[in-house]
């Protein structure tokens, strides 16, 4: 596969580490969150047939780490994110 | 030596012969020969056994489809088994064996199989070595793989190299046949970026094999003449003797080009083979055509093979399997065959045509309406057995009979993913359909344009499409444009033991009799009668099977559908897949700045990751690796030992909110450490389980260093790159993993301050009371050099870490020897360190095993509660949390001399040995040269309220009972006086 990069352009896929799902981002509140938020943010995961937010650390690159769009049943990239760009608008 | 079915004309270069051998008899041939083109001119025409019944076999092609001429070639170590003689460039010295055969390959004693076919049908083995299951192991399994097989491994390594590399085009095409060679001509001409690559060693596909005119010259010529300019082109890459194995994702192409597979052994410095990364930012199939046999009762003898496949033999190759051939076809591209072999002066017996309306000849006879109902010759075809129009039979006399069914376009590569070919009624025959894979279009016969013309110009048209040329279309040379008319003909009706799968022996027979017993699935069908698993993966036979198969069901044949085509397209050797990753540079070593010093000491190293580590040094007289590592333990307590810990992961933490940081990944605080302070971090997973262990030194207000274990530097690294930028992306801090930039040492035991007092410059004041026991700086050693001192201590003495840049380590080593001597500084290894760890009480990898908690590990009180971390809110759930968790203990044996394992179980004194009576287990176990006896680390239920109590260690798996006595895990200095001192 190949990932286009927001700063260094298309990349390998062999470049990255894959992280899993981009909801991992969503770490629950600590001062409100309930223990089932919890659980499901621990051990919750969609399995799409189709478009999957999804985390790919570059380790052989930059060491972005980027929100990537794929269709899991085609491989199509559709979007691709930095991370912490992403994470400080939310 | 003489080549006697060698005809006029060709691609050979006659003015040079080759010598080569066939089971150690040899044979002359010519450069642009194969070793099967060589064979058939040598009148070989046996060259190889089936799989299951050993029938005698022939080559069934002249190309890569081939399923029946599979040899050995070369010798030594570099024999390499199951190759295509069909493909295989002749060289100088070539030595080919045929294969499945014994004693001899026109006597085999495995051919009894065939007279036992009745009995050898498909799903044999599932039917017949079902009982009694025990047998299947020991007896049956061993038996069968004996007896199946085609080629023998050398059993030796592989002599050559291979390598892989990455190219780039704007434009990828796969096949230099007419349809290749015009896209090329116009993306060329057009300035892009070409490659062009061909699984033959010479370009031209179907040109080099036909006698049509193009633009009024040779077919051949054509192709010799475009190759020529097509190799001028600065922007054109043509590869030749490269398969395109496989069409993966977003454009990228997996090639295999064999460097030097015509040639006795690699010129010097070249790779065997290398497997290219191609990126494409547009790819164009010209994959060409496969043409497909007819079944009919023993249509697998030696001297049969497909019409065009004859053709190519005496057009490109200037050799005829026999002076004497007939043709049967189901169509009009068989009588091409018939009237080229006349051409050369090579007798056609007969044209025998499935269809009523065949053309005629003025040359040799046409049998219209008839078919091929057997054949005659053990090891080659004497005669074949021909039904007429009439009913009446008629023998003709051939020693070799091209087959024509009709042709399949080759669209292996435009279902890598995942997509369907559709069925195209006209050509009764599967073409590239639904979705191709991103970027791909195709051209020539694997589009289904199958006459040169067509070729020519859909190549042409492909090219400008795909790359969006504009302007005035090329000129198509005048060329070839028969119609073309496919008539479905699959099997001669009545046929048993007519071949599909000549490979793996599957037959017309087998097929039907796996309808009769309801593999009603074509995935099935393949599995249950192996048709097409072969490695040709059914090139050949595939569309005959779906053909009987839908015949039985009912059904049409794409109703039946084809089974999945997957890469890669022909085999691949595991040495091009290997590349360069061989030994060493699959599982590179990675060296301390130490190394060389060590080694020279005469130490035993051991590898941590990818890391060499010292693991004791012994001295001259020490026989046992316990000698050397009691001693280096009881130095080091006694006066000072040096050990290298460059290892460990080190974590450079910047920016002004580094400290918040830290106390996100870290379970403990790290918000009030002081500067010039070290403090112990405890990194939990978000799920409460312990994921590492460290120090953090805070060296200013926003700068911090960080130390992980050597096997988690990389993980931990990564982790906390998610925590910054996915959970704290507004905080101000930066990562950078500096374990290569830093050589660091340990120096451990009551004389190490004087030891280093002797090389810190004068003045940085390290007494007890300026850097006591925790604290860290940045100083300078040896007059000015400059340098980290940290005082944390693994080992349980007064101990010190020193780090210097990793050009200096070495140096640093050698010194901190030098000036040790007056203390007899003793260096140790990680044997040594291993036991005063546990003789401490310090957890390691061994106890952050992936299931532990800060509970288990007695640092239940260091999860901070006023403050989030990752980990925190999980570690307190209610099952980690139980009255009678495990937490970590020391273990004593009560008998001194008794043994400790690492892995064993805490059972109570008395009561049964099992799962459900488990209290706990022991994670790490040493001598320890202090206290005399072994001692170990383990976790035990309510662990921190049993020392005193005496349970039993067993491991039944080592027959192991040992009682023991649960107590602290700090067997030595448990006040902690020495690391204070």
């Amino acid at each position: 596969m190949i990932i286009n990069h927001p700063l260094l352009g298309p990349r390998d896929s062999a470049e990255f580490v894959y992280l899993g799902a981009a909801t991992l981002m969503d770490r629950p509140d600590p001062d409100t969150a309930t223990a089932e938020e919890w659980h499901d943010y621990g051990y919750l995961r969609d399995n799409p047939a189709g478009p999957h937010r999804e985390l790919w650390f570059h380790e052989g690159g930059d060491r972005s780490i980027l929100i990537v769009t794929r269709n899991t049943t085609t491989h199509e990239i559709t979007a691709v994110e930095l991370a912490r760009t992403v994470g400080a608008r939310t | 030596m003489t080549q006697k079915n060698r005809l006029g004309g060709g691609q050979v270069d006659r003015n040079t012969t080759l010598t080569f051998t066939f089971d150690g008899k040899t044979y002359a041939g010519h450069p642009g020969d194969t070793l099967a083109s060589a064979l058939l001119a040598n009148n070989v025409r046996l060259m190889g056994r089936s799989f299951k019944y050993h029938r005698p076999r022939g080559p069934l092609s002249a190309g890569s489809e081939e399923p029946n001429a599979i040899v050995e070639l070369r010798s030594g170590a570099r024999q390499e088994p199951n190759t295509r003689a069909t493909t295989a460039e002749l060289f100088d010295g070539l030595a080919a064996r045929s294969q499945n055969r014994w004693p001899s390959l026109a006597f085999d004693a495995m051919a009894v199989n065939d007279r036992l076919s009745g009995f050898l049908t498909a799903g044999f083995y599932y039917k017949t070595f079902m009982w009694p299951a025990a047998f299947w192991e020991k007896i049956y399994e061993p038996i069968i793989r004996k007896a199946a097989g085609l080629g023998s491994l050398s059993m030796q390594a592989d002599p050559d190299t291979y390598d892989k590399g990455f190219r780039h085009c704007d434009l990828l095409i796969i096949g230099a046949g007419p349809a290749g060679l015009s896209a090329a001509l116009t993306a060329g001409r057009a300035g892009k970026h070409v490659i062009l690559a061909d699984e033959d060693f010479r370009m031209g596909g179907r040109l080099n094999a036909e006698t049509f005119s193009v633009a009024d010259m040779a077919g051949a010529d054509w192709a010799t003449q475009s190759v020529a300019e097509l190799s001028a082109m600065p922007n054109v890459r043509l590869m030749p003797r490269t398969t395109v194995i496989g069409a993966f994702d977003h454009g990228i192409y997996g090639a295999v080009e064999r460097i030097s597979d015509h040639v006795a052994v690699p010129e010097t410095g070249k790779p065997r083979q290398i497997l290219w990364r191609i990126y494409a930012q547009n790819t164009l199939l010209c994959a060409g055509a496969t043409e497909r046999p007819i079944a009919f009762e023993n249509n697998d003898r030696p001297g049969i093979m497909l019409a065009a496949s004859l053709r190519a033999y005496a057009n490109r190759w200037a050799a005829t399997p026999a002076p004497r051939v007939a043709v049967f076809t189901s169509n009009d591209d068989g009588h091409r065959t018939a009237r080229d072999l006349h051409a050369k002066g090579v007798k056609v017996a007969a044209v025998i045509d499935t269809r009523a309306d065949a053309p005629r000849s003025h040359d040799y006879e046409v049998l219209q309406g008839a078919q091929v109902v057997d054949t005659m010759g053990r090891l080659g075809l004497t005669f074949v057995e021909v039904r007429q129009a009439n009913g009446e039979m008629r023998t003709v006399e051939c020693g070799a009979l091209g087959v024509s069914g009709g042709w399949n376009p080759n669209v292996q590569l435009t279902c890598h993913q995942r997509g369907r070919p559709a069925w195209d009624d006209a050509l009764a025959a599967f073409v590239p359909g639904g979705t191709l894979p991103p970027g791909m279009v195709v051209a020539g016969a694997v589009g289904g344009q199958f006459s040169t013309y067509a070729a020519l110009k859909s190549g042409a048209d492909a090219a400008r499409q795909a790359l969006g040329l504009k302007g005035r279309a090329p000129r198509i040379p005048d060329a070839e444009d028969a119609p073309v008319e496919q008539t479905p003909f699959w099997y001669v009706e009545g046929c048993t033991r007519a071949w599909l799968d000549q490979q793996n022996d599957v037959t017309v027979k087998d097929v039907k009799l796996s309808h009769q017993e309801g593999f009603r699935s074509v995935e099935h069908l393949k599995r249950y009668t192996t048709l097409g698993m072969a490695t040709d993966q059914g090139k050949t036979s595939n569309m005959g099977g779906l053909a009987i198969m839908a015949e039985l069901a009912g059904k049409t044949i794409p109703e039946v559908g084809t089974t999945i085509f997957r890469p890669p397209y022909t085999p691949t050797s595991i040495g091009a897949l290997a590349g360069r990753m061989r030994g060493k540079e699959f599982h590179p070593t990675r060296l301390t700045p130490s190394h060389v010093w060590a080694k020279e000491r005469g130490a035993v190293f051991v590898e941590v990751g990818n890391w060499l580590r010292a693991q004791w040094f012994p001295l001259p007289g020490e026989t046992h690796w316990r000698q050397s590592v009691d001693r280096e333990v009881m130095a080091t307590r006694a006066s000072v030992g040096v050990c290298d810990c460059t290892t460990l992961g080190k974590i450079d933490v910047q920016g002004t909110d580094a400290a918040t940081f830290l106390n996100k990944v870290y379970c403990n605080g790290f918000a009030k450490l002081a500067v010039g302070k070290t403090r112990y971090g405890l990194m939990l997973r978000e799920d409460g389980i312990a994921m590492d262990d460290g120090t953090a030194a805070r060296l200013a207000e926003d700068h911090f260093v960080v130390t992980t274990t050597t096997a988690n530097a990389g993980k931990v690294y990564q982790h906390m790159e998610f925590v910054r930028q996915c959970l704290m992306p507004e905080a101000d801090v930066q990562l950078i993993s500096t374990t290569e930039a830093w050589a660091q040492y340990a120096v451990a035991g009551p004389n190490s301050r004087k030891l280093l007092q002797k090389i810190v410059d004068a003045e940085y004041d390290i007494s007890n009371d300026a850097f006591p026991f925790m604290a860290c700086g940045n100083i300078t050693v040896c007059g000015g050099l400059r340098a980290r001192l940290f005082r944390i201590s693994f080992s349980g003495e007064l101990a010190f870490e020193i780090a210097v840049p990793a050009r200096y380590g070495d140096a640093l080593m050698r010194k901190l020897m030098t000036e040790g001597e007056a203390f007899d500084v003793t260096p140790y290894g990680t044997e040594a360190l291993g036991a005063m760890r546990i003789e401490k009480g310090h957890a390691a990898g061994n106890e952050l095993n992936g299931t532990t908690t800060a509970l288990n590990l007695g640092m239940g009180r260091m999860v901070s509660k006023t403050k989030d971390s990752i980990g925190s809110k999980l570690s307190e759930r209610p099952g980690l949390n139980t009255a009678d968790a495990l937490v970590q203990v020391g273990l004593r044996p009560v008998d001194a001399a008794d043994k400790i394992t690492a892995g064993g179980h805490l059972m109570h004194a008395d009561g049964p040995v099992d799962a459900a009576h488990d209290q706990g287990y022991v994670t790490s176990a040493a001598y320890s040269p202090t206290l005399g006896h072994m001692i170990g680390l383990g976790f035990l239920k309510d662990g921190a309220n049993r020392h005193g109590e005496t349970l039993r260690l067993v491991s039944p798996v080592t027959d192991l009972t040992v009682n023991v006595e649960i107590v602290s895990a700090h067997f030595v200095d448990p006040e902690g006086d020495r690391v204070r001192a």
